[in-house]
C-alpha cells in the first residue's frame, strides 16, 4: 500500500502502549480485528497508516486486510477529526423534518462540506444515519451532546457555544 | 443459581415492581409494604437522555436529599416509555401521574408540592391525562397507550434495566428455568413453531422453523446470534428494547441455545447506540454473576455464554451472512446462500440469527404457551409488532400493536394525527427496502401479507408518516442515496444498479427527466431484484417502484410539467415577491444569505433568480406574506 499520510502522525509512546494492550487482549479471540480497530480509534481518534501497520504486525495479518476492514465501515476514519465533531442526523425521521436544511446551514456557517474538517481543526462535519432520537427530529450532535428540534436559525446558537470558548462547550 | 433461589429473589422484589403495574388504591396498599411511599420513574433511554433526562435525575436526587425524602421515595431510571416526543418523561407511582417535558426547575416544584406535600402539580402533567373535571388519568388510559398491547415491550419503562433482580421480579428467567428443567430442545422448538412467531427483523421467516433447521444440522459446535444492528434510518425498536429490558434478549438467546444445542451466543449491536451497549454489557455481566449464564445453568448440563460485538456503521451487516462475516472480523460482505446459516453460518458452524424484537417475545411464549401467543394477531401473522412511529405525526414514539391493527388506528388514534392541520399522504414502512402505503389504503390491517400485497413490507418496524409537504420522488431519492452509500460493492447489480437508479431520479428532480426514464427505472429495478446477491440490492428499488405505483402523477409532473407539486425539489421551484404585498421593510434582503434580493426602503423588492439559492429564508422572515414559492 502506498503511504498516503497528509497529516503528520504524532502518536505518543503512551498511546502505543495502550494499543499494544488492546492487541494483546483480542489477539487470540476469533474475529478480533474489529474490536482492535475500535480500540485503536478510541486511542488515536483515527486510524492512520502507522496505526494500521502496528495492528497488522500485532495480530499477524496483512496490512491490506487491516486496510480493507478499516475502509469498509463508515465508523472508521483514516483522517483526523476536528476538536469538535459535529454530526447531523440524516435518518428518515429527521430528513422529512428538514435535516438537510440544518446540514446546509452548518456547511455555510463553517465553510466546509460534510465529511470535511475546518482548517483550524476546530470542527469536523459529518452526516450520520439515525441516532435513534427520532422524537426530537431534526437532530444534530456536537461531540456527545444531542441537540433536538433544530432549525437553521438555531444552528448559530449551538455552534457559538463551541466557538467562543471551547471549554464552555465541553463542560456542557 | 437454583430455581428456588430465583423464586426467592422474585418474591422479595415483586411488590416493589408491582406498584408500577397496578395503580391508585391497590398500588397505595402495595406501596406501604415496600418501604417506599412513592416511586419516581424517569426514562433513561436515548430519546429522553437527549432531552436532558440525566440532569433531571441529578436535580431530583439532590432535591430529595435536601428535603430528607431519600429514604421514602425511590428513584428508578427505566428504559423507554414510548412517547419520546414528550421527553424527558417522569412518572410517579402509586398515582401513575405522567409528567412530561421535565426540566430541573419543574422537578424542584414537584418534589416540594407533590412528593413532600402530596399535591399533584397538574400544570406539568401531560395535558391529555388531566380530565376537564380535574381528575387525572393514568398513562394506560391515554389514546397513545389504550390501543397498544405490550408483549415485547412489556418491561420497558417498568423496570430498572440495570438491576437483574427487577427483571427477575417480573418472572424473568422463569422461562429459561422451565425450558432447561422441564422441556427437551425439541419441545421448546415445537412451542415456538406452534406460536406462529415470525422473524421481526423484516423477512418474516417462521422462527421455530429456523431453530429446527439448526437443531437438525450436524455439528458439536453451534452458535446463537442476535441481530441488534438496527440499520433502518428512523427505526429504534431494538434500541429501546435493549435499553429498557436487556435481560429478555439474553434469556431468549439462552433458550434458543438450549433448544439447538449451542453453547455460545453473540449479540451484534450498533456502536451508534452507546446506552444500549452499556446496559446490555451490564446485563450480561449480572447474568453471569447470578449463574444464569455460564456453566451448568440451573444445575443442568446446559452451559451458555454470550459475547457482545460492536458494529461499525455498515447497513449491509444487518443481512445475516454479512453480519456473521463481520463478527468473524472481515469486511461485512454477504455470502451466497445456500448454504444457509442454519447449516453453515458463523465460523462455518450451524448458526441461528434472530432479531432483538423476535427474542423479546420468546420468554413469554415459553411461559404463557403457544396457544396464548397465537390467539393474538391475524391468520398469517401472530402476536404483536413494535413500530417506531416518526415523521409528520403528533405522537412520535414507540408503539406496540396486535397484528391486524389498521394504519388508520395507528395514525389517527395512537399517533394523534398529523400536526399543523396537514393531510396524511402516505406511510413508509420497511425503510430503504420497503415502500409506502398511500392514503387510499389507510384502512389496511397491518400484517406481513397485506403489506407485501401493497408492494411494501413489514420491515423491522420503522413507520414514517408523510404529509402533503413531502415529495414522493424526493423521498425515493433519499432512500436510494442511502442504498448507494451502503451498497457493499460485492455484486454488480447492486453496486452499479443503485447508482444508475439514483442518477435517473436526480435527472427527474432537476427538471431534465424524460418520459422514457420511467421505463428505464422499471427495467433496471427488475434486473436488480432478480440478480443482486443479497436483500439489500434485491430490495433497493422498492421505494422507487412503490412510489411510482401510487404517485405516478407526481413523477409525471416532474417530468412533463417540470413542477414539484409538494414544492420540495429545488430546481423546479422558485421564490417570487408579490409586489402588491411587499412593504419594502428590507427584512428579506438583509436575511438573504446569497444577496439575491434588492430594492429600496418602502418599495417592492425583487429576487434575482440567478443568484437565489432557494433556501426559503426570505419567505420565513417576511411578515406580510409577500413571498411566494412556485
Amino acid at each position: 500500500m502506498e503511504k498516503k499520510t497528509v497529516h503528520a502522525f504524532n502518536g505518543t509512546a503512551e498511546q502505543e502502549e495502550q494499543l499494544k494492550a488492546v492487541i494483546r487482549e483480542h489477539h487470540d479471540q476469533p474475529g478480533g480485528l474489529m474490536p482492535v480497530l475500535q480500540g485503536a480509534q478510541e486511542i488515536y481518534g483515527y486510524l492512520p497508516y502507522e496505526v494500521q501497520s502496528m495492528i497488522a504486525e500485532g495480530l499477524g495479518i496483512s496490512l491490506s486486510e487491516v486496510y480493507g476492514v478499516a475502509t469498509f465501515y463508515s465508523q472508521f476514519s483514516l483522517t483526523p477529526k476536528g476538536e469538535n465533531r459535529i454530526s447531523v442526523c440524516l435518518g428518515t425521521a429527521c430528513y422529512v423534518k428538514g435535516a438537510d436544511k440544518i446540514l446546509e446551514a452548518i456547511e455555510q456557517k463553517l465553510g466546509i462540506k460534510s465529511g470535511e474538517c475546518t482548517e483550524d481543526g476546530m470542527f469536523s462535519l459529518d452526516s450520520t444515519r439515525c441516532v435513534g432520537a427520532c422524537g426530537l427530529a431534526p437532530v444534530m450532535m456536537v461531540n456527545d451532546e444531542v441537540y433536538g428540534r433544530m432549525t437553521p436559525e438555531k444552528v448559530d446558537e449551538v455552534l457559538a457555544k463551541y466557538m467562543n470558548n471551547d471549554k464552555a462547550g465541553e463542560a456542557q | 443459581m437454583t430455581i428456588e433461589q430465583l423464586n426467592e429473589i422474585r418474591e422479595s422484589k415483586r411488590e416493589l415492581v408491582m406498584v408500577r403495574k397496578v395503580i391508585k388504591e391497590e398500588g397505595e396498599k402495595l406501596a406501604q409494604k415496600t418501604g417506599y411511599r412513592k416511586q419516581v420513574l424517569i426514562c433513561g433511554g436515548t430519546g429522553c437522555t437527549s432531552s436532558g433526562s440525566h440532569k433531571v435525575v441529578d436535580t431530583l436526587e439532590a432535591s430529595l436529599k435536601k428535603h430528607g425524602l431519600e429514604d421514602e421515595i425511590l428513584v428508578v431510571k427505566t428504559g423507554c416509555f414510548g412517547l419520546c416526543a414528550l421527553g424527558p418523561i417522569m412518572i410517579v407511582y402509586p398515582e401513575g401521574c405522567f409528567y412530561s417535558q421535565m426540566t430541573p426547575e419543574h422537578v424542584e416544584r414537584i418534589v416540594e408540592e407533590h412528593l413532600r406535600d402530596g399535591n399533584v402539580v397538574k400544570e406539568y402533567l401531560y395535558q391529555e391525562t388531566v380530565h376537564s373535571d380535574g381528575s387525572i388519568l393514568s398513562l394506560n388510559e391515554t389514546n397513545f397507550y389504550k390501543k397498544q398491547m405490550r408483549v415485547a415491550l412489556r418491561n420497558c419503562g417498568v423496570i430498572d434495566p440495570e438491576q437483574i433482580e427487577e427483571y427477575i421480579a417480573v418472572d424473568g428467567y422463569q422461562a429459561l428455568a422451565k425450558a432447561v428443567t422441564q422441556m427437551t430442545g425439541d419441545e421448546v422448538i415445537d412451542e415456538v413453531l406452534k406460536s406462529g412467531l415470525r422473524g421481526r427483523g423484516g423477512g418474516g421467516f417462521p422462527t421455530g422453523k429456523k431453530w429446527a433447521f439448526a437443531k437438525a444440522a450436524e455439528g458439536d459446535i453451534k452458535y446463537v446470534c442476535c441481530n441488534a444492528d438496527e440499520g433502518d434510518p428512523g427505526a429504534f425498536m431494538d434500541r429501546s428494547i435493549l435499553e429498557g429490558d436487556p435481560h429478555c434478549v439474553i434469556e431468549a438467546m439462552a433458550i434458543a441455545g438450549y433448544s439447538i444445542g449451542a453453547q455460545k451466543g453473540y449479540v451484534y449491536v450498533r456502536a451508534e447506540y452507546p446506552i444500549a451497549v452499556k446496559r446490555l454489557q451490564i446485563a450480561v455481566d449480572q447474568a453471569k454473576e447470578y449463574g444464569l449464564l455460564g456453566e451448568h445453568i440451573f444445575g443442568t448440563d446446559f452451559s451458555f455464554d454470550i459475547e457482545i460485538r460492536l458494529g461499525a456503521g455498515a447497513f449491509v451487516c444487518g443481512e445475516e451472512t454479512a453480519l456473521m462475516t463481520s463478527i468473524e472480523g472481515h469486511r461485512g460482505e454477504p455470502r451466497p446462500r445456500p448454504p444457509f446459516p442454519a447449516v453453515k453460518g458463523l465460523f462455518g458452524k450451524p448458526t441461528i440469527l434472530n432479531n432483538v424484537e423476535t427474542n423479546a417475545n420468546i420468554a413469554q411464549i415459553i411461559l404463557k404457551g403457544s396457544e396464548w401467543y397465537s390467539s393474538i394477531g391475524t391468520e398469517g401473522s401472530k402476536g404483536t409488532k413494535v413500530f417506531a412511529l416518526g415523521g409528520k405525526i403528533t405522537n412520535v414514539g414507540l408503539v406496540e400493536i396486535p397484528m391486524g391493527t389498521t394504519l388508520r388506528e395507528i395514525v389517527e388514534e395512537i399517533g394523534g394525527g398529523i400536526p399543523n392541520g396537514k393531510k396524511f399522504k402516505a406511510a413508509q414502512t420497511g425503510g430503504p427496502s420497503g415502500g409506502c402505503i398511500p392514503a387510499e389504503h389507510i384502512d389496511t390491517p397491518i400484517d406481513y401479507d397485506s403489506l407485501i400485497a401493497l408492494g411494501s413490507m413489514m420491515g423491522s418496524g420503522g413507520l414514517i408518516i408523510l404529509d402533503e409537504d413531502t415529495c414522493m420522488v424526493d423521498i425515493s431519492k433519499f432512500y436510494l442515496d442511502f442504498t448507494v452509500d451502503e451498497s457493499c460493492g460485492k455484486c454488480t447489480p447492486c453496486r452499479i444498479g443503485t447508482r444508475r437508479l439514483i442518477q435517473l431520479l436526480e435527472k427527474i428532480t432537476s427538471g431534465k427527466g424524460e418520459p422514457e426514464d420511467l421505463e428505464k427505472i422499471e427495467e433496471l429495478a427488475m434486473h436488480m431484484k432478480s440478480s443482486s446477491l443479497c436483500a439489500l440490492g434485491q430490495s433497493a428499488p422498492n421505494p422507487v417502484l412503490s412510489t411510482m405505483r401510487y404517485f405516478k402523477d407526481e413523477y409525471l409532473a416532474h417530468i412533463n410539467d417540470k413542477k414539484c407539486p409538494a414544492g420540495v425539489c429545488k430546481s423546479l421551484l422558485h421564490y417570487e415577491i408579490i409586489a402588491d404585498k411587499c412593504k419594502g421593510c428590507t427584512l428579506c434582503a438583509r436575511n438573504c444569505p446569497a444577496g439575491a434580493i434588492t430594492g429600496k426602503v418602502r418599495e417592492a423588492h425583487v429576487i434575482d433568480q440567478n443568484k437565489c439559492i432557494k433556501c426559503g429564508v426570505c419567505m420565513q422572515n417576511c411578515k406580510f406574506g409577500a413571498i411566494e414559492k412556485k
